[in-house]
């Protein structure tokens, strides 16, 4: 009983400790684009360099989709209905989430273990003694890159998702390819697009922000760093499942 | 801007105390830097030095006393206010601490960057001088990652001088040189407080290095002062923990034993 109060006690502390840290970086957000180029730079590294596993695994996931959306739909005899259902699992659901987890992955730990090894190095000190706010010239600029880099990965994970779940429902197990485009684009609405964008863009500010939160207060030592790399990607993991359930209930009520 | 007297001291630490946790760091530390002088600051490991060191920079509060750098009470200081102060003050940190994504050339350009629009053509020549002080004007296209310890220290020297501050603090400049590195960052701390007239406060625990050029020199102990003087004085001086430290004596007042119980004892398993 008293253990689990002081794990919610903790966590309550960590969640406030995580919103000011926020608070301090969206203030920092503005002045930190008077140099556009380390942004550009960050959308680059958390973005064209998570692009090539992002579509990998947005291929393998759209394949799967077409093999057991097939599997299911044919049972009723509308398996020409697949084009529908790989889209909408893939914009709704699997795309926004399966990107988070992949950026949490591979762009989250290298932001986290970059600015830690920056702390543990005096990197952060130093640029506090230059009278140079870290928080602007290396937090905001990382946060504001991953949350751009995101809704963009999710939108080429879905597009080659669905290529995927074509490549093998219409190439492999004979569905028409006429109503596997046509009925997607009749039965897909803008709302599905948007619920997909804005549950990206949540998902972006949650990795981005757990990344550079453990990052930045990482302890200053290789240990303190490895540890911040794997609670970034925990948290970050927690977090986005528990935000997409939110999210759908919210967007279905 | 608040100017100084002159003859007033550049950083005066004032009866300060500093406890964290319950454990007193600093009990009524005072010591002072004045204006033109190389002062060292020595002592064993784990007396704060570099507590010290925050002190000044006011990246921490003293529990009581107070620190005045440039006449200016640092912990009323807000946060405008102390980069204000950061500004005018270089530091060169023990390990360097280099931007790791910024080649030498960027590194050196940073301050500059980030608090001047000087034109393109003015800043290469800047940069290029302050490299040119430190040997590595060749080495201005490198990363930190390719360069020796030493160099990487002079390059963090280049930087803490771009902005031409008039006080350069010194974080155990000498730790992990090799003789030749040891005998360059020496003459560099000596040529820049002659030739810039900068006010230098060197942080170490290498007596005999610093003991060639500062100008006044204190050795903390137990949170206090525990001897000040020139160098000269120092090695003079009959103090059992300034005989010991500067000596380099293995047991004396700081004892070789952690405190444990009793040898004998523990060994045959009493204990």
């Amino acid at each position: 009983m008293g253990g689990g109060l002081d794990a919610l006690s903790g966590a309550l502390l960590k969640a406030g400790r995580v919103a000011l840290f926020l608070m301090r970086i969206l203030g920092q957000c503005l002045p930190s684009l008077a140099t556009p180029r380390f942004l550009v730079m960050q959308v680059y590294n958390a973005g064209a360099r998570s692009l090539i596993i992002v579509m990998l695994c947005g291929l393998f996931v759209g394949m799967v989709l077409g093999l057991q959306g097939y599997d299911l739909l044919q049972r009723f005899g509308s398996e020409s209905a697949l084009g529908v259902a790989a889209a909408l699992g893939l914009v709704k659901e699997l795309g926004p989430v399966i990107t988070a987890l992949l950026f949490a992955g591979r762009a989250g730990t290298s932001l986290a273990s970059e600015i830690g090894l920056m702390r543990a190095t005096d990197q952060l000190t130093a640029m506090e003694m230059m009278a140079v706010d870290p928080v602007r010239r290396v937090v905001a600029p990382r946060f504001l890159g991953g949350v751009i880099a995101m809704p963009l990965l999710t939108a080429i994970f879905d597009a080659v998702g669905i290529f995927g779940a074509q490549l093998i429902g219409v190439g492999l197990l004979g569905v028409e390819s006429g109503s596997f485009w046509s009925q997607m684009q009749s039965a897909v609405e803008r709302r599905d697009i948007n619920e997909g964008l804005i549950k990206s863009l949540c998902f972006g500010l949650a990795c981005s922000l757990m990344a550079v939160y453990e990052g930045y207060h990482s302890e200053p030592t290789a240990e303190g760093v490895g540890l911040a790399t794997t609670r970034t990607v925990v948290t970050s993991a927690v977090l986005t499942l528990v935000l997409d359930y939110i999210l759908t209930a919210a967007f279905l009520s | 801007m608040n100017v100084a007297a002159p003859d007033q001291p550049v950083v005066e630490v004032r009866e300060v105390s500093y406890r964290i946790g319950g454990r007193a760091i600093f009990d009524g530390l005072s010591l002072q830097a004045r204006r033109g002088e190389i002062t060292a600051v020595l002592g064993p490991s784990g007396t704060g030095k570099t507590t010290l060191l925050r002190l000044i920079m006011g990246a921490i509060r003293p529990t009581s006393g107070q620190v005045q750098v440039f006449g200016q009470d640092v912990a009323r200081l807000d946060r405008s206010g102390l980069f204000a102060l950061r500004r005018r003050v270089g530091m060169l940190f023990q390990n360097g601490a280099l931007m790791s994504d910024l080649d030498v050339f960027e590194n050196v350009a940073f301050p500059l960057r980030a608090h001047t629009r000087l034109p393109e053509p003015l800043l290469r020549r800047l940069v290029l001088m302050k490299l040119q002080a430190v040997g590595l004007r060749g080495a201005a296209e490198r990363m930190p990652a390719e360069l020796s310890g030493g160099m990487a220290r002079r390059v963090a020297l280049a930087r803490a001088i771009v902005m031409d501050p008039e006080l350069l603090i010194y974080d155990e400049p000498f730790v992990g040189l090799d003789p030749i590195s040891l005998g360059v960052i020496l003459r560099l701390i000596q040529s820049l407080n002659a030739t810039l007239g900068i006010t230098s406060i060197v942080v170490t625990h290498d007596v005999h290095e610093i003991s060639r050029i500062a100008h006044e020199s204190y050795l903390l102990s137990g949170g206090k002062v525990a001897a000040a003087g020139r160098p000269a004085e120092l090695t003079a001086a009959d103090s059992p923990v300034v005989n010991q430290f500067m000596n380099g004596l293995p047991d004396g007042p700081v004892p070789f034993h952690v405190p444990a119980p009793d040898y004998r004892e523990q060994l045959l398993g009493r204990y």
